[in-house]
């Protein structure tokens, strides 16, 4: 065991540590598409009534310039072009979160679609849309899921042609985040009707003002955070819009799933909002006596706690066997999305509880606590716990690829 | 930077493993724990010596091997998940620990090296330091001790006790001193011994250490803890693997009873909530070598949600075993009992977690 970064990383860290104070309290100028609970979700607080105003895409080229996000993407993409550090991001996110300033941009765009094409886009690809998409200029949508094919994704139907040198696609998607923002959505597209379901798909990229799509909000329980439904009706996009080859798509795509499974529940964020928690209970009361001092409470709290400090611990651990090749941690990345998750819902939940009625007020109800974010974040952890590939998806991968179990015998069509 | 156990940590693990899954099978702990093979008993205990598992918190300027908690972590999943039916947490973690931190130099020139020798062995009664039941509690005046200590650990065949008043001094009794009346308890776990010991001004030896730090009772009870948070641990890992096997070989209804989801999710439940508790616990034993500033807390959140975990784990591995689980010829009760006491040990959830509350200065 050896917790030291050793001295050149401790360098960087003050180097961090000095920029986070620089930069303390900043926050964003209203030219986002950010929700005001993003901080919650996070952990942050870009505060509303600060010192210092930027805009968001200021915001990315100061951390891209820095190489505090986007560290080893090229130059010549719009990147920082820098060697991939693990240990670097780690102190990144560590010292960005105590700090409590705002990371970088997340979305699909910059989390999915640029990592996948620096592994699968062409070079005209990545040239054209890295650039604007790392800056914040181009924000991306997913069309993945549609209302036949959830936890079955590779049984989507929206089917894609190519007559005269254009992708001529129709169909539908479904929980499309962001798509009435989104300049681009990257798309899974049936093109090889033929072939078994895995090998008939491609990943189509779309700009949404084309001509035949539709978008239809569908608000989601928070009724903050929306969802879209999006219909395509003879929707063309040239042919080079494909990513990879024709059928590949489903390899394009899953490449990529592992880093949004993991990005879910960072326990950087779910640290910071027991932090709050802790802080809550020591200053709300019940007939003048504080939360905290309540045993029921209280106990409940130090379980959570104790949930969190394990999280905490286990990422370091998997910090470590990325860093030193060989360490054993085979079932640890797969539980991730599914114990974090679970744990930031309880969390909110206990949030919740320990204020009783109060705890249930939102939107802009006087007595509010922390911007009613508790009762959002709850809501919105449970849409995580069934999105990202449903809790009891991530139960079977544990299952089978942890532990080696059987699949569940395939049902034949004709029975 | 390395998280996780070293490869000599990893190695000792293994040696431990391998030696309980060669010699202690289930009808070898139903033959011991029943007391029908002495000679097996013994013939266990020594290979396990012979190991060194005693010699390791010894510094090595008394013969030992100076190695730090994480190591006997590391032995402690060992012998949790082979259920070891031998001293371990009392006898060679919290007593070399409690003699090396509060002892004399004339203490700890005498008692260390008989720790490595193992000729005189040490059972440790700290539980009335962390809550007393049924009236029991020991008084400390003139050198004599007064009272009653239950639970007392690894004491079976002890030739000294370490024990605690409520103040937290920590000292030995002579294990045939006059003034010493034994009673053993019978508890469900059947693998280790826990002792009800009787003073009558039995003769104290105190560590002084400990008089003048009340802050090294709570160290030697820090290390109580991780260790038997550790044992659960192993316990666990051993419950898992047993259920995910035996899912893969029954059959139910034409399939094997892992294909089913009922059964996987089962398996994934407890894999998923058991493998953030190897960082957790390593962390925890880390720190109470190496940062001082964490370790109390770390130690009681360590036991308590490992306890937890490991608690749920017992009875789902169980179930997934179907009637079988819940037979005596099976022997997966060994281990789920062996869990049960491991929680209750040193102070159960509730308490543990109370106690990291005012560690955090929560509760006023």
């Amino acid at each position: 065991m050896d917790l030291n970064y050793g001295a050149e990383y401790e360098d960087f860290r003050r180097e961090v540590q000095a920029f986070c104070k620089e930069y303390q309290g900043v926050s964003f100028k209203s030219d986002s598409n950010d929700n005001n609970m993003s901080d919650a979700l996070s952990g942050s607080s870009a505060t509303k009534k600060s010192k210092k105003e930027v805009t968001r895409s200021d915001w990315q080229q100061i951390l891209i310039e820095k190489g505090f996000i986007a560290r080893a993407i090229p130059k010549e993409y719009g990147g920082y072009g820098g060697e991939t550090d693990i240990i670097k991001s780690r102190i990144i996110a560590t010292e960005f979160s105590k700090a409590k300033v705002p990371g970088g941009m997340g979305g699909q765009g910059i989390d999915m679609l640029v990592p996948t094409l620096l592994e699968w886009g062409s070079e005209e690809q990545k040239q054209k849309y890295i650039r604007p998409t790392l800056h914040g200029e181009m924000i991306w949508c997913q069309g993945y899921s549609e209302p036949n094919a959830g936890s079955d994704l590779a049984s989507l139907q929206t089917k894609g042609e190519l007559i005269d040198g254009n992708w001529v696609i129709n169909g539908q998607k479904i929980w499309t985040s962001t798509a009435q923002y989104s300049q681009m959505m990257f798309c899974l597209v049936r093109t090889e009707p033929q072939a078994p379901k895995h090998s008939g798909i491609s990943f189509i990229l779309i700009p949404m003002d084309t001509p035949g799509i539709e978008i239809r909000p569908l608000v989601d329980m928070t009724l903050k955070a929306g969802f879209n439904e999006v219909f395509f009706d003879d929707v063309t996009v040239p042919e080079e819009n494909i990513v990879a080859k024709r059928g590949e798509g489903w390899s394009v795509a899953n490449s990529v799933l592992g880093h949004e499974r993991g990005s879910l529940a960072d326990p950087n964020a779910t640290m910071n909002r027991l932090n709050t928690l802790i802080n809550m209970m020591k200053e709300q009361t019940i007939d003048g006596r504080r939360l905290i001092d309540i045993p029921s409470y209280r106990d409940r709290l130090m379980q959570v706690q104790g949930k969190v400090m394990a999280s905490q611990a286990h990422s370091l651990r998997l910090l470590s066997s990325k860093i030193n090749p060989g360490q054993n941690v085979k079932l640890g990345g797969m539980i991730q999305k599914l114990v974090g998750t679970e744990l930031r819902h309880e969390l909110e939940g206990l949030a919740i509880d320990v204020l009783g009625e109060i705890g249930t007020l939102y939107e802009d109800s006087p007595y509010l606590k922390e911007d009613g974010s508790f009762q959002f974040t709850y809501m919105y952890f449970l849409g995580l716990i069934i999105g990202g590939g449903t809790n009891q998806i991530q139960k079977n991968i544990i299952s089978e690829r942890g532990l080696g179990m059987p699949k569940e015998p395939k049902v034949t069509e004709a029975s | 930077m390395f998280f996780g156990l070293s490869e000599e940590q990893e190695q000792f693990q293994d040696y431990v493993k391998k030696f309980l899954a060669d010699n202690v099978t289930v009808d070898e702990i139903r033959k011991i724990t029943n007391g029908e093979d002495e000679a097996l008993a013994k013939e266990i205990y020594s290979g396990l010596i012979n190991l060194g598992i005693n010699a390791l918190l010894v510094p090595e300027e008394h013969g030992g091997l100076g190695a730090d908690l994480l190591s006997a972590v590391a032995v402690a999943q060992g012998l949790g998940s082979g259920v070891g039916p031998i001293p371990f947490a009392g006898a060679y973690v919290m007593a070399p620990i409690a003699i090396n931190l509060a002892g004399s130099d004339e203490q700890k020139a005498k008692y260390l090296p008989q720790i490595v020798s193992n000729e005189n062995k040490f059972g440790v009664g700290l539980s009335e330091y962390v809550a007393a039941r049924e009236d029991a509690g020991i008084d400390l005046s003139n050198g004599k001790a007064n009272g009653k200590a239950l639970f007392v650990i690894d004491g079976d065949a002890a030739d000294y006790f370490l024990l605690a008043n409520k103040g937290g001094v920590l000292f030995l009794v002579d294990a045939k001193d006059k003034g010493i009346e034994i009673t053993k308890l019978t508890s469900v776990d059947k693998t280790r011994s826990y002792l009800e010991l009787n003073l009558k001004n039995a003769a104290a030896e105190v560590l002084p250490g400990s008089e003048s730090d009340s802050e090294i009772a709570k160290k030697v009870l820090d290390a109580g803890r991780i260790i038997f948070a550790a044992d659960s641990l192993g316990a666990s890992e051993s419950m898992i693997e047993k259920a995910v096997s035996y899912a893969k070989e029954r059959k139910q209804f034409n399939r094997v009873i892992g294909s089913f989801q009922a059964v996987k999710h089962m398996c994934a439940e407890m894999a998923s909530d058991l493998e953030p508790c190897y960082a957790m616990l390593w962390q925890a034993a880390h720190s109470f070598d190496h940062e001082p500033d964490e370790a109390r807390l770390q130690a009681c959140q360590a036991k308590s949600h490992i306890s937890e975990v490991a608690k749920m784990v017992s009875k789902k591995a169980t179930e997934v075993h179907g009637g079988m689980g819940f037979t005596d010829l099976l022997g997966l009760h060994y281990w789920f009992k062996r869990i049960g006491l491991n929680r209750q040990l040193l102070g159960g959830p509730e308490l543990i977690r109370e106690e990291a509350a005012e560690i955090q200065g929560f509760n006023q």
